[in-house]
């Protein structure tokens, strides 16, 4: 068992977001600001470890013709603890994220993984490949959200970073990059620039 | 809230893709060509359409605080909210599964076009997603929820065969090598969104 490739490919080679695509859905829309992209990251981090060592262990006694239902609720409950947990704990940012917890549910990285990895393989390993996935997809929320929330508000995590001198001088914060349409676009330059990289190797 | 407004307001300023970017997986996956994007789109349009009044209903009656006050009155304090993801997710992918039925049985044209993407559907973002802005928003009644759904899905349905369309004509493009693919769609999809931000704060 190869414990640093199962956690070291996901965030470059075979990362779910640039490279498979997947998991689009509930990443972009969080990512205004660096605070509540963490939180999502990590809890998708800790829905897809769980959910792939769940499934992994049960994976002798699901009948494959009811796999999907049962996928979806091991998920559902994961997705509901932690829904709570945030609510209990993190309450303004459980607001900012909205539906988009409930949302980690149909994440096509978490469903992904499960059909591709958990079914046919160990409870640890499988565990390891989860947590690897959800740190890649981390990755990549975290780099888009420190790009829009630094250029878009001029703070990162919520402090100000660019100094007062600099407005002062006439600088402006880029309101574009606060907006949806912006995490498209840096995602996509973001692609790119690892497309390149990998192909140049 | 006026009904015209709402269908307008969700297909073109709430768009479920240039707004809240849901049901990517499948709108970057599928929208090669213009026919099977629209195929698509039509049949997440017919499964909003009757999931988002079903789950409405659901919430209304069974989940939200104190909705258990039609039985007896002593559950008026009960609050099932907590469970809402799993029985939407669950009656969305029970939705799913009766409607391929049906379709199959009594229209198999249908079901020819339809087929191979319905049990995509069960796990597409847009769907569950759908169910949960109209609990947030909390509408008077089904007729609201059923035009915010078919708002919804008509506002998928453009968004995936307009970029088909574009991903059509884009094949005899110049593109960079690492932009390439789907890389090039996302910038496409920013774009539009951009273009659809024009939509923004119209009152009908």
């Amino acid at each position: 068992m190869n414990v640093k490739k199962l956690l070291i490919e996901p965030l470059r080679k075979t990362n779910p977001v640039t490279v498979l695509v997947l998991g689009i859905c509930s990443c972009l829309a969080v990512t205004a600001k660096l605070k509540p992209a963490l939180v999502m990251g990590a809890s998708v981090t800790v829905v897809t470890a769980l959910s792939n060592l769940i499934i992994s262990l049960l994976r002798k006694g699901i009948p494959s013709r009811i796999r999907i239902i049962v996928q979806l609720v091991v998920v559902a409950t994961l997705v509901i603890l932690i829904d709570q947990f945030l609510k209990a704990f993190a309450y303004d940012v459980s607001k900012q994220l909205s539906v988009y917890v409930g949302l980690i549910i149909t994440n096509c990285i978490i469903m992904g993984r499960l059909e591709a990895f958990a079914l046919s393989h160990g409870p640890i390993e499988s565990f390891l490949d989860g947590l690897g996935n959800g740190l890649g997809y981390s990755l990549i929320l975290v780099i888009v959200a420190f790009f829009r929330e630094l250029i878009g508000s001029g703070t990162l995590l919520g402090y100000q970073v660019v100094p007062q001198s600099f407005y002062d001088a006439g600088y402006q914060n880029n309101g574009l990059m606060i907006l949806p349409p912006m995490a498209l676009i840096v995602i996509g330059i973001v692609m790119w620039i690892n497309n390149s990289k990998t192909e140049a190797k | 809230m006026n009904l015209i407004n709402l269908f307008l307001k969700s297909v073109f300023v709430d768009n479920m893709i240039f707004a809240y970017f849901l049901g990517m997986c499948s709108y970057l996956a599928v929208s090669k060509t213009v026919k099977t994007s629209a195929g698509l789109g039509l049949a997440v349009t017919f499964v909003l359409v009757v999931t988002v009044p079903v789950n409405y209903l659901i919430n209304k009656y069974l989940l939200a605080p104190g909705a258990l006050a039609w039985i007896s009155p002593r559950f008026a304090t009960v609050d099932l909210s907590f469970l809402t993801y799993i029985l939407f997710i669950a009656i969305i992918a029970a939705i799913v599964q009766i409607l391929e039925m049906i379709i199959e049985t009594f229209t198999p044209s249908l079901h020819s076009a339809l087929g191979i993407f319905l049990p995509l559907i069960a796990v597409n973002c847009a769907i569950l997603g759908c169910s949960l802005f109209m609990q947030e928003r909390g509408f008077d009644n089904v007729g609201q929820a059923a035009v915010f759904g078919l708002g919804s899905g008509i506002g998928w349905l453009l968004a995936i065969t307009t970029i088909a369309a574009i991903r059509e004509k884009l094949r005899y493009s110049k593109i960079p090598k690492g932009l390439q693919g789907v890389g090039i769609s996302f910038i496409i999809t920013g774009l539009m969104g951009i273009a659809f931000m024009a939509f923004m704060g119209i009152k009908l």
